[in-house]
């Protein structure tokens, strides 16, 4: 802050104290030649004003908020560039990128001020910190297996992860269900980590202009078929000799592809709905499914503390 | 001293309001005028982007429906909040915001850094109808933005007088912004808002 606002705010602040004080000792004198407890000579629709003095309860709260704001004044920052006795402050704002950010946390931190926020993050860390550090040295296999990191786990999923897949992590249309053991990209503690940690991207293109509506309604019922269902013969044949261009991504076999996030279409688990009208939307259409990446959000620590309890939600002993 | 009696305030309507005034008024001159020259509310941060055309109209559609009533845009620096939202709130954020729609309720989530925390696809099916995605949710669904298209007529108009308030647009932003919003509907203009809400922090470490 420059000089000029900081004399701007110390000046104002302290005048306007100063005056408050003249203003409240002036009242407390008797400058109207009037007896205490005589009428004042006003008198309105036969109410007249006696000459009372300030009530002594309220006088004694005025100067205790006076005590009380220098006092303040003194400790905290609140007179320009002035810190403060106390070296106190809540949070550093004046910072421009989360590296600043930590840099300021630094910076305070050694020349000994107390940054209200830091502090409280600090006390965490040590709290924490070490209960995350020895999570971080079992694997997620282990993990899985370890009650406590289940809890913490579970805790931060509902937090973070529930509002997609909900909190049975059954999910939804669009949302994978994590708990079944059909995974788009892997189902191994690498996988998850990975898809935690750098998030998905999921592309299915539309091939509404490729196919006509007969051909999109048997390559549905040729999908369909593949999980075993009951579909007619005729309308399956017929798609199947359409499928070709599928089995770029979901395979031959139509298996899927966990490289390309590409679903297995032959365990009748169906991310956008398994219904004959659903299947050809997705054909149509294309789909689109984006897991947000939660490096930056979460950090690594309690991401491999979630992977173990996403793994543990299939792999139940 | 003593001649100054309550009296000449009491029965001065004139001095009265300009003592009025006078008191009320120091409060803001120390606590807001000086704010308005710092380097901290005025400077952004690092990487901050001005809306995009589309995310200026989904702007005005959070403050057309009332978005602000319920969602804050403001991490308060407290470990209990960044926790939750990421890191807490900076002035260097919001210089670019006019009016700031940081909000004081909140009976949904902060929203602050909401940008890239859900897919696109997320919002779009928790605007329809939140309970879809969140049972216990109580926000109202907005189905309609999915069929409102935007015409674009404004949008110049808006970022000029958004340039005129200090926002960096240039020409081209301002030439492109009809063709850019034209034809979409309100639902995805909302979402792009959405999705830039507090990223350029994140971003401006990579």
């Amino acid at each position: 802050m420059s000089s000029f606002w900081s004399a701007w705010i110390i000046v104002l602040t302290l005048a306007t104290l100063v005056v408050l004080i003249w203003l409240l000792r002036w009242n407390m004198k008797n400058y109207t030649h009037i007896e205490e407890g005589q009428e004042m000579d006003h008198e309105f629709d036969g109410i007249v004003e006696l000459n009372n003095p300030l009530p002594k309860w309220w006088t004694y709260l005025f100067w205790a908020c006076f005590a009380w704001g220098f006092l303040y004044l003194a400790l905290y920052p609140g007179l320009g560039n002035f810190n403060g006795l106390l070296d106190w402050k809540s949070s550093n704002q004046d910072v421009r990128s989360l590296e600043e950010s930590r840099q300021a946390m630094e910076e305070a931190h050694e020349k000994g001020m107390i940054v209200e926020y830091d502090r409280s993050i600090r006390a965490a860390e040590e709290k924490y910190g070490p209960i995350f550090e020895a999570f971080a040295e079992q694997s997620v296999k282990e993990l899985a297996k370890n009650e406590d990191a289940l809890d913490v786990g579970q805790r931060l999923f509902l937090q973070n992860c529930a509002q997609c897949h909900g909190s049975n992590a059954m999910g939804g249309q669009g949302f994978p269900n994590l708990t079944d053991d059909d995974w788009l990209y892997g189902g191994e503690p690498s996988d998850i980590k990975t898809s935690l940690l750098e998030g998905r991207r999921g592309n299915m293109a539309p091939f509404g202009e490729q196919f006509s509506d007969k051909e999109i309604n048997e390559l549905a019922n040729y999908v369909a078929s593949l999980s075993g269902r009951d579909r007619d013969p005729d309308l399956v044949e017929a798609g199947k000799a359409n499928f070709a261009v599928c089995s770029a991504c979901h395979g031959q076999d139509g298996k899927g592809n966990q490289q390309l996030g590409a679903p297995n279409l032959t365990d009748n688990v169906w991310l956008y709905g398994g219904s004959i009208n659903k299947i050809e939307e997705t054909i149509r259409y294309g789909r689109s499914g984006v897991m947000p990446a939660w490096k930056n959000i979460l950090g690594e620590d309690k991401i491999h503390v979630i992977s173990a309890y996403v793994y543990s939600l299939s792999n139940d002993e | 001293m003593s001649r100054f009696k309550h009296e000449f305030v009491e029965k001065n309507l004139g001095w009265l309001s300009i003592l009025m005034i006078l008191a009320v008024s120091i409060g803001g001159l120390v606590e807001i005028t000086p704010l308005l020259f710092q380097k901290q509310t005025n400077e952004p941060i690092k990487g901050l982007q001005p809306y995009t055309a589309l995310e200026l109209e989904g702007r005005d559609i959070y403050i057309r429906e009332g978005c602000n009533n319920c969602h804050s845009q403001m991490i308060r620096p407290f470990r209990a909040e960044t926790e939750r939202y990421g890191h807490y709130s900076l002035a260097g954020e919001h210089v670019w915001e006019f009016p700031h729609l940081w909000g004081s309720k909140r009976t949904g989530p902060d929203l602050a850094r909401v940008g890239g925390r859900y897919s696109d696809e997320w919002h779009h099916v928790h605007l329809m109808n939140p309970r879809n995605v969140v049972p216990e949710s109580n926000m109202p669904a907005f189905p309609w933005l999915a069929e409102n298209k935007l015409t674009g007529e404004d949008t110049a108009k808006k970022m000029e007088v958004m340039r005129s308030l200090g926002v960096p647009y240039e020409d081209e932003d301002i030439a492109g912004a009809k063709e850019a919003v034209q034809g979409e509907t309100e639902m995805d203009a909302l979402i792009a808002y959405l999705q830039s809400l507090g990223t350029a922090l994140q971003q401006a470490d990579k």
